[in-house]
């Protein structure tokens, strides 16, 4: 009988695909320490700083994300408690504040090419400030996609152990990318002229 | 209660694989698409030996041009066509050959085919699990990797030839296109491989850590892992942590070189044209290529130093000397590897104070690297010692990495490096300390784990020629080159014909050349052995060199899940050899104290007070020994 016990403890043993998605956290937050102290390389070696302040609208983006991280969290609560309707309804939202904050993003690249305020450009510090957004939305991106990964297994006939699991992964994934871009926007803030 | 355990195992077997029955496995999904571990080891392996064997034939092609630069050979223009134009070389494809050959080497062969085909293989064997934490992420790893390979010699067959600017690829070379025939098509394929191979060393990693710290059996605590598992843990920590930071750099390195940034870029002159770039910084791509750079180095020995630590015990009949030291000093090396990369950009004009600081940490790193020395000489000493090609090989590691090591202290001190600098000093040193010594280990555990990956024995004999001119060859060829080093002759030089004082090594050239090409051949014997022993080589027995780990307690046909009923419980440290009152001079991890009352220890028992107590019991009911006056 130990034996069973044993074996099905290994069988249904989510734990260590849970623990790869936080070690895939850390090479994540060590390829944007790359970014953040190649700029302050970068600025510091040549005297090239931003020379230009923000655009508002990433104050909006930020209160976007904050809030789809909140959305994100009751969902989670709801998952748990079996509410698979308020789940579901708390995952749409989470994904559409997503696509929101995305769009927002690249608002936001508009306005800074009406500041004058180009990709390509001699002054690499501002260039830093696309790379920063455009290597992060390549995560909100990964994350929206298994948001709905997420979604689509509440519709189906999905076991609440998997449907936690997937609840999990993609909660630490979100969460984690939005406290990314709230350091990266620190950051930009804290460089800004 | 045998059947009970058999048909969970079943049970694992579905959950693992999430796509229906496994009973009867297709040539597909057991050859090529594999998730089992063991098979991906393989995989890994033997395309990290064809990748080998390639990177060795370029260092050959250019080993010839450096001794014969005056001689024309018409076979060269037959199987390298526009690349050797009347049977001479042509300069940038030469630089192309020093480049690629690095890359595969450095990367392709002792970071995947070494990591890959040994963690992969080795950690679930010897931590006891079924299979890897995400055993369809290590698939992917492994195709990822192959992807990358397939890339990185396709650059061959572009117009303009590979990547020419080195394996560290330093703009603004690699950032120009229009720089070099090097910096075209070749360099773009060269970055496309080598974030493949960034993503696929990322998935194993996270795959090999996540493994490490989850899925070990009953009993195996950290302190009862064998110190390969502790090197691959740490390695792949490393990686883990490292590699992000060249994904870094090359993304800013593709934005500069096809979208018109200037991270990298400052004022230049291509062909009479000025370039629109202003502002960027070289010196910027260094400190990211560098941030993983020298971390690399440590990816590519510690799991080298890993293996021989293990083969060197089992084949000493001794425990590791140093247990709890070894495992420090890998952690040692693993944190210190972060902070010595300015170490290799004392002359970029670095500010001497930081060069003074690159210095200090850099010369801290002989510390934990004497301490694994002296435990491996310690480990030897007064060993019962079986000569096999496997302890022979992780012996020759032990040379290799004294010999290279020593340099390493020369190259480290920041003044003596203004004269050392990317001269063949640097080629002599990294490539004993970091090529010869971690092929040895590589080799050392092909040898060792053969009969464990393919239920065969290697030939010994073989084993033996192989490992004398290989170890004699790479003494040859590298030893000489820390004088010519110390004389001044710059690496990467296409021929030294041209310059006055350098000309007098020509005859060292040619006899290196020479060296070079023995070693070479010493590995046909290699591969004519492996390739052939794989099919017709000796039946091996289930435990072939009386080993206490855990692999080898499975059985010899290599079953899906690895073992046919639980897995077994662990209740030792994997190094009781030779120990004293022991029936043999091995004791398996998986024999508990109970059975091996006349060999017990008190310190055994340290965190285990029941034990201690019957152990003390048992001392009672033996009769008192004589003593003798």
């Amino acid at each position: 009988m130990m034996a069973q016990i044993q074996q099905d403890r290994e069988q249904l043993n989510l734990e260590p695909k849970k623990f790869n998605m936080w070690i895939f956290l850390f090479t994540s937050f060590m390829f944007f320490m790359a970014l953040t102290s190649g700029f302050i390389v970068y600025s510091g070696g040549k005297g090239h700083g931003l020379d230009f302040n923000l655009p508002g609208v990433f104050m909006y983006s930020t209160g976007t994300i904050l809030l789809s991280s909140i959305t994100m969290l009751l969902a989670s609560n709801a998952a748990k408690r079996l509410q698979i309707q308020k789940q579901r309804l708390f995952l749409w939202a989470t994904i559409a504040l997503g696509i929101l904050f995305f769009v927002l993003q690249v608002y936001a690249w508009g306005l800074l090419i009406k500041m004058g305020v180009y990709f390509s450009n001699p002054n690499a510090s501002q260039t830093f400030v696309y790379v920063f957004t455009g290597m992060h939305l390549i995560h909100i991106f990964a994350g929206l996609l298994l948001l709905i990964n997420t979604l689509v297994k509440t519709y189906r006939n999905t076991p609440q152990v998997i449907n936690l699991y997937s609840m999990s992964m993609s909660s630490i994934f979100w969460h984690f990318i939005d406290i990314i871009w709230i350091y990266l926007y620190v950051f930009l803030l804290l460089n800004q002229r | 209660m045998s059947t009970l355990a058999v048909h969970d195992h079943h049970g694992v077997e579905h959950h693992d694989q999430d796509h229906g029955h496994h009973h009867k496995e297709s040539f597909i999904s057991k050859y090529v698409f594999s998730m089992d571990h063991k098979m991906i080891a393989k995989q890994f392996l033997i395309t990290g030996i064809i990748m080998a064997v390639i990177a060795m034939l370029l260092s050959i092609l250019f080993r010839i041009q450096l001794a014969y630069p005056d001689k024309a050979f018409p076979f060269l223009e037959t199987i390298l066509g526009r690349f050797a134009p009347g049977g001479r070389l042509d300069p940038n494809f030469y630089l192309s050959l020093v480049t690629i050959h690095g890359t595969i080497m450095v990367f392709f062969v002792l970071t995947a085919g070494l990591s890959g085909t040994f963690s992969n293989l080795l950690i679930p064997f010897q931590i006891g699990a079924r299979d890897m934490a995400s055993p369809f992420m290590n698939m992917v790893s492994y195709w990822m990797f192959f992807t990358a390979s397939v890339i990185m010699l396709a650059s061959f067959f572009v117009q303009k030839g590979p990547a020419g600017g080195g394996w560290t690829i330093y703009p603004p070379l690699s950032a120009l296109p229009k720089a070099m025939p090097g910096s075209a098509e070749g360099m773009t394929l060269w970055l496309i491989s080598m974030v493949l191979f960034v993503a696929s060393q990322l998935m194993g990693g996270i795959n090999y850590v996540s493994t490490v710290l989850n899925m070990r059996t009953k009993g195996m605590d950290l302190w009862k892992m064998p110190l390969t598992i502790w090197a691959f843990f740490l390695t792949a920590i490393l990686g883990i942590l490292a590699f992000p930071v060249l994904v870094a750099g090359v993304v800013l390195l593709v934005f500069d070189r096809s979208f018109g940034t200037s991270f990298y870029l400052s004022e230049i002159v291509v062909q009479g044209q000025v370039m629109n770039f202003e502002g960027g910084s070289p010196i910027l791509f260094q400190h990211l290529f560098w941030f993983l750079g020298h971390p690399e180095v440590y990816i590519v020995i510690m799991p080298a130093m890993g293996i021989s630590s293990e083969i060197m015990s089992v084949n000493s009949r001794k425990p590791i000397f140093g247990y709890h030291a070894m495992v420090y000093s890998l952690i040692g090396i693993t944190v210190l590897s972060f902070i010595v990369w300015g170490h290799h950009m004392f002359v970029t004009g670095m500010n001497p104070f930081l060069g003074g600081v690159f210095m200090i940490t850099t010369l801290i790193i002989a510390v934990p690297s004497a301490v694994k020395t002296f435990n491996w000489l310690a480990t030897l000493w007064r060993g019962n010692i079986r000569f096999t090609p496997a302890m022979l090989f992780a012996i020759g590691l032990v040379s290799f990495f004294i010999s290279g090591g020593i340099t390493g202290i020369f190259l480290g001190n920041a003044a003596l490096d203004i004269n050392l600098h990317d001269t063949y000093f640097v080629v002599a040193h990294f490539h004993l300390v970091m090529g010869s010594a971690a092929i040895c280990g590589m080799l050392a555990g092909v040898y060792h784990w053969f009969p464990k990956m393919f239920g065969r024995m290697m030939d010994e004999k073989l084993g033996y020629l192989h490992f004398w001119l290989t170890f004699i060859g790479a003494y040859l060829v590298f030893f000489p080159m820390h004088f010519m080093g110390l004389d001044g002759v710059p690496r990467r030089y296409y021929a030294f014909t041209e310059i006055e004082s350098l000309k007098q090594w020509l005859s060292v050239n040619t006899f290196i050349t020479w060296a070079a090409i023995m070693s070479a051949l010493a590995q046909v014997a290699f591969l004519f052995n492996f390739f052939y022993s794989i099919f017709f080589g000796k039946k091996a027995t289930q435990n072939p060199w009386n080993s206490t780990t855990l692999e080898w307690t499975t059985p010899v046909e290599r079953i899906h899940g690895n073992w046919p009923g639980e897995i077994p419980t662990v209740y030792r440290w994997p190094y009781d050899y030779s120990k004293p009152g022991a029936e043999e001079d091995f004791i398996l991890q998986t024999t508990p104290y109970s059975q091996t009352m006349t060999s017990n220890l008190p310190h055994d028992f340290e965190d285990n007070p029941i034990g201690l107590g019957q152990y003390n019991d048992w001392l009672k009911t033996q009769p008192v020994k004589e003593e003798v006056k």
